[in-house]
């Protein structure tokens, strides 16, 4: 085992920005409009009806202090700065050099209605990564307009509307079949767009059946949304047959590439039989996450599909290039302008900075990091992988289970999460609903991070599998060393006490002492 | 395994040996044992087709920067361009907190070991909070329009409705993503969105008009202060005492940069309110800077619609501390799939950061300051483009900082005069002369506090010889 951090959050006991500063304390200041704007202008300048008359309650502090405060929280924010090998969003390098980049005024700068002729340096960006795209998938179209991977899946959903408008059969093909281990975002944005969603459940195999897709689908299919592998590490072998099986029934199959990590360079959902896929580029293609985004679900899809995909796209007429929102069947928009430019360029960045061998090897070695960490967790008594019965070896993530140690010593995985940072080591992902394994952690290794770090990070979990044998009390109690000791999770569903902004907090702290409580 | 001769930067087990030693761990002798739940006939047959790889980070910069420097930027040009996007002053301590790596590359660990990031949430959602005057901000979707699409979702799901009236002068921009949210007609769930009429005289909503479609069948009307064409809608107050006489919510869409001399929209009765995060110290980026908030009364009818993040303050296990989590965290998406309201995802949470700086730097007297140079600067520049001849503005007076100028009688398109006008390093308003608004040659123009006395004369100035 390796030796553990001794380590400690930093702890600024920061006050909320609205408690900082003093009365006419300024962080920044704007000139007064020129003599001559002033004398044409005159002071009415807002309709009295409409005129701000009280002063907004903002805090006034210096420059500095906005700075200072705003660095405090940074330090109190573990990010990916110990090791993050959090399953399903492919924790990578971001790389700084594309951070500077897409910082320059001939990126930061730019407004999108400019005159293409001003845009042709971005739009060759675009452009050439459309292309490793469409090689790396076999589509011939991205477009990036889409927001996040959510966003990108409900893009899916509209051009599956349009296509079906097109044919008028839209009022006949309503429904939309994926398995209930898919991404969330596949039925809920489906069914924002107005599908009915069908739901097949998993068998012993870790996947739905062939025999469940086959009743399911049917010519009221409009399209069917999968992704594989799952988020399990589970390869469905009988995807092809799926695609055929949908494609009888006359569906559009969309292959959700949210796992493409483990299968990058080795499959491409063209040939596996796809209309269209989803790539994010905040995860696999090494933009950075931010929190939950800015990020880009590029939206890929075969020539018969791009007809309908949301404008503009970026094409090339000669040696220029151009953006085309002449698409008269046109699913209509997702998003405002072109997307999230600047992930596409650090995506772009990226898939230049690996190149195609690189590409390939990076899927190697998050597969054989996934399963080196399989082996190694699978010694540590009280935790279990899922689907024990499958033994084959599973692709770049795996879903384990506390269940045997939570039934043991009563710790769960949350418990563990909340201890895993005080080891300086970000809380892993657990599992998206619905909860098909109890106490579920997924973790994901992807090809960042060292064969130390992966220890590590296998170290820390044993660690407290030992503490909740030990000291269950301890680890129930964790967080120690973090910036604030366990949040308080009864007010988040509590009308009366919960305050998403600082005026309604002092209400409710006013009302309720009003209230003798 | 492909030949890699160096250990490539991004990839620690690309050096020699590690990974040999791994596959000893686990018990295979290749690589290719590890996919062996992948059908041989799976595997693709075409190799893939890349430009070379630039794995030295010089060649990599150099690539990106020579591209880059192929694009007309609005720093060297002097532009007017706004229309949902718009060019802001930017505080360098903005880009300085945006860019901490911490901030920039986090996801979602444990409400303590991201303490820190929902602190800055919680301040965007306080701080926005305290400019409208409203309790509940949700953190940012991905746009404006986005934005407005989920609220009128949210006001149908509120009053079982399925109408919702927009003013015909709405950006065809946002227009088409509210589209996409609310139609088509065949799926279940759709929504009617009929068009208001415009007061020709003003630009401001037609009230009659309004009246005469308000029924019982209206979710919501949605209109926008300042709206799209720049003008300011006067009569808000009497917009949302209609709605409510109808049952209807009144959903509001407003610049945040306007409200240090703008009334809040939570006073003048706005039951929803919807704005783009943009202007609050995000750069443009060719619209990647866009995204939009969500912001209500703190009544739970409303909480209970939001499709998103909703960040509370919370007490902590240790006496006197507070901690941030989300409120509601189970009727969105991730708690309830496809029965949660509408979806949600990664979004643009880091502008809700960027936004929470911007707003502490500037405070109360920063946005008032800086609401009074907008308008100034913006009407100073309207009535020099009103001076020259064969140009008027439409509307004149009565706007925040996007106006329309019209070119009918100089017999020229806006097409040519922008040719014209980017030949001498000016990017002229968006043309929207083929808009439905259907105003004639007319091109939307947006002044903000980075345009001096100076640069309008350079623009009036250019077009006068350009029109000559």
């Amino acid at each position: 085992m390796s030796r553990l951090p001794e380590f400690h959050a930093a702890k600024w006991d920061e006050p909320v920005v609205m408690e900082l500063g003093r009365p006419g304390g300024r962080g920044q200041i704007f000139p007064a409009p020129e003599d001559e704007v002033a004398q044409d202008v005159g002071d009415d300048l807002i309709p009295s009806s409409m005129m701000r008359k009280d002063r907004p309650v903002l805090p006034e502090i210096t420059e500095f202090e906005a700075q200072r405060h705003y660095l405090h929280l940074s330090q109190m924010t573990l990010g990916m700065m110990g090791v993050s090998l959090f399953g399903t969003c492919t924790m990578k390098y971001n790389s700084k050099t594309s951070e500077y980049a897409t910082l320059r005024p001939e990126l930061a700068e730019v407004h999108p209605y400019q005159h293409p002729d001003t845009l042709q340096g971005v739009l060759s960006i675009i452009h050439d990564f459309d292309h490793i795209l469409r090689s790396l998938s076999g589509m011939d179209q991205f477009i990036f307009q889409a927001g996040g991977g959510a966003d990108a899946a409900y893009t899916m959903a509209i051009v599956a509307r349009a296509y079906w408008a097109d044919r008028g059969l839209l009022d006949q093909r309503t429904e939309m079949v994926t398995s209930i281990q898919a991404h969330p975002c596949n039925p809920a944005t489906a069914a924002a767009a107005g599908f009915k969603v069908v739901n097949l459940p998993l068998e012993e195999n870790g996947y739905p059946s062939l025999d469940a897709l086959k009743a399911a689908v049917s010519d009221k299919t409009a399209l069917i949304m999968i992704n594989n592998p799952d988020d399990m590490g589970i390869y469905n072998p009988e995807i092809k047959e799926w695609v055929r099986v949908a494609k009888e029934a006359g569906a559009l199959c969309f292959y959700d590439h949210a796992n493409f990590n483990g299968v990058m360079g080795k499959l491409s959902a063209r040939e596996l039989g796809f209309d269209a896929c989803m790539f994010m580029l905040h995860k696999t293609f090494g933009a950075p996450k931010a929190g939950g985004g800015p990020a880009v679900g590029a939206f890929g899809c075969s020539d018969e599909l791009a007809q309908y995909v949301p404008c503009p796209v970026v094409t090339k007429a000669g040696a220029r290039y151009i953006l085309d929102e002449d698409r008269p069947k046109s699913a209509g928009k997702v998003r405002e302008f072109w997307g999230n430019v600047p992930q596409v360029v650090k995506a772009y960045a990226w898939a230049r900075g690996m190149g195609a061998d690189g590409i390939n090897l990076a899927s190697d070695i998050s597969v054989v990091a996934n399963n080196y960490m399989d082996k190694r967790l699978s010694e540590i008594p009280g935790i279990a992988i899922s689907n024990p019965d499958i033994t084959a070896n599973r692709m770049e993530m795996s879903r384990w289970s506390f269940a045997p140690l939570c039934e043991e010593t009563g710790i769960g995985t949350v418990d563990v999460a909340n201890r895993m940072a005080d080891y300086g080591i970000d809380p892993f992902w657990m599992s998206h609903e619905p909860w098909i394994v109890a106490e579920p952690f997924t973790p994901e290794a992807g090809e960042l991070w060292s064969k130390e770090d992966i220890d590590l990070w296998i170290d820390v979990i044993a660690k407290i599998a030992d503490e909740a044998r030990t000291d269950p009390e301890m680890v129930k109690s964790a967080p120690h060393n973090q910036p604030v000791a366990q949040v308080n999770g009864d007010v988040f569903e509590d009308p009366g006490k919960w305050a998403m902004t600082w005026r309604a907090y002092l209400r409710k702290v006013a009302s309720a002492k009003a209230n003798g409580s | 395994m492909p030949t890699q001769t160096k250990a490539h930067p991004w990839m620690a087990l690309s050096a020699p040996g590690v990974i040999d030693d791994m596959l000893a761990a686990i018990g295979v002798s290749e690589i290719a044992d590890l996919f062996e739940q992948i059908p041989q006939d799976h595997f693709r047959k075409t190799p893939i087709k890349m430009p070379p790889a630039l794995t030295s980070e010089m060649e990599l910069r150099r690539d990106l920067v020579t591209r880059l420097k192929r694009n007309g930027d609005c720093e060297s040009n002097l532009s007017f361009l706004g229309a949902g996007v718009w060019q802001h002053h930017v505080p360098a301590v903005v880009d300085e907190i945006v860019g901490r790596t911490e901030f920039a590359t986090n996801v979602w660990g444990s409400y303590q070991s991201d303490h820190g990031r929902n602190q800055a949430w919680f301040e965007f959602s306080s701080q926005l909070g305290a400019l409208l005057n409203l309790d509940v901000v949700q953190l940012p979707v991905y746009s404006w329009g986005c934005a407005i699409g989920h609220a009128v979702r949210m006001a149908t799901r509120m009053t079982g409705r399925t109408k919702v009236l927009m003013p015909r002068l709405s950006d065809p921009e946002r227009l088409s993503v509210i589209r996409t949210y609310c139609q088509p007609t065949e799926m279940d769930g759709s929504i009617d969105v009929v068009m208001v009429a415009a007061d020709p005289k003003t630009g401001r909503l037609d009230l009659a008009d309004l009246a005469s479609k308000l029924g019982d069948d209206v979710a919501a009307i949605y209109f926008e202060n300042p709206a799209y064409l720049g003008t300011i809608e006067t009569e808000a107050a009497q917009i949302a005492k209609l709605a409510r006489a109808a049952g209807a919510e009144t959903i509001v869409g407003v610049d945040p940069v306007s409200l240090g001399v703008m009334m809040a929209p939570g006073d003048y009765g706005a039951d929803i309110v919807t704005g783009p995060v943009q202007p609050l110290g995000v750069h443009m980026q060719c619209g990647g800077g866009a995204g939009g908030f969500i912001a209500s009364r703190d009544e739970e009818r409303y909480v209970r619609t939001y499709n998103g993040f909703l960040v509370s303050i919370a007490d902590t296990a240790r006496d006197g501390e507070f901690g941030f989590g989300l409120a509601c965290p189970h009727q969105n998406s991730y708690g309830m799939r496809e029965d949660g309201n509408d979806w949600t995802g990664n979004s643009t949470y880091l502008w809700a950061i960027a936004g929470a700086v911007y707003m502490s730097l500037l405070g109360p007297d920063g946005f008032a300051e800086l609401g009074r140079l907008i308008v100034s600067r913006a009407r100073y520049a309207a009535r020099m483009i009103d001076a020259l001849p064969n140009v008027s503005v439409q509307w004149p007076d009565r706007h925040f900082k996007e106006f329309v100028v019209n070119f009918d009688a100089t017999g020229r398109s806006v097409y040519d005069i922008n040719d014209a006008l980017r030949a001498q390093g000016i990017f002229g308003g968006k043309d929207i002369s083929g808009e439905e608004s259907n105003l004639g040659q007319c091109a939307l123009y947006c002044v903000t506090e980075i345009h001096t006395a100076a640069d309008i004369r350079r623009l009036t100035d250019t077009l006068k010889e350009i029109l000559a």
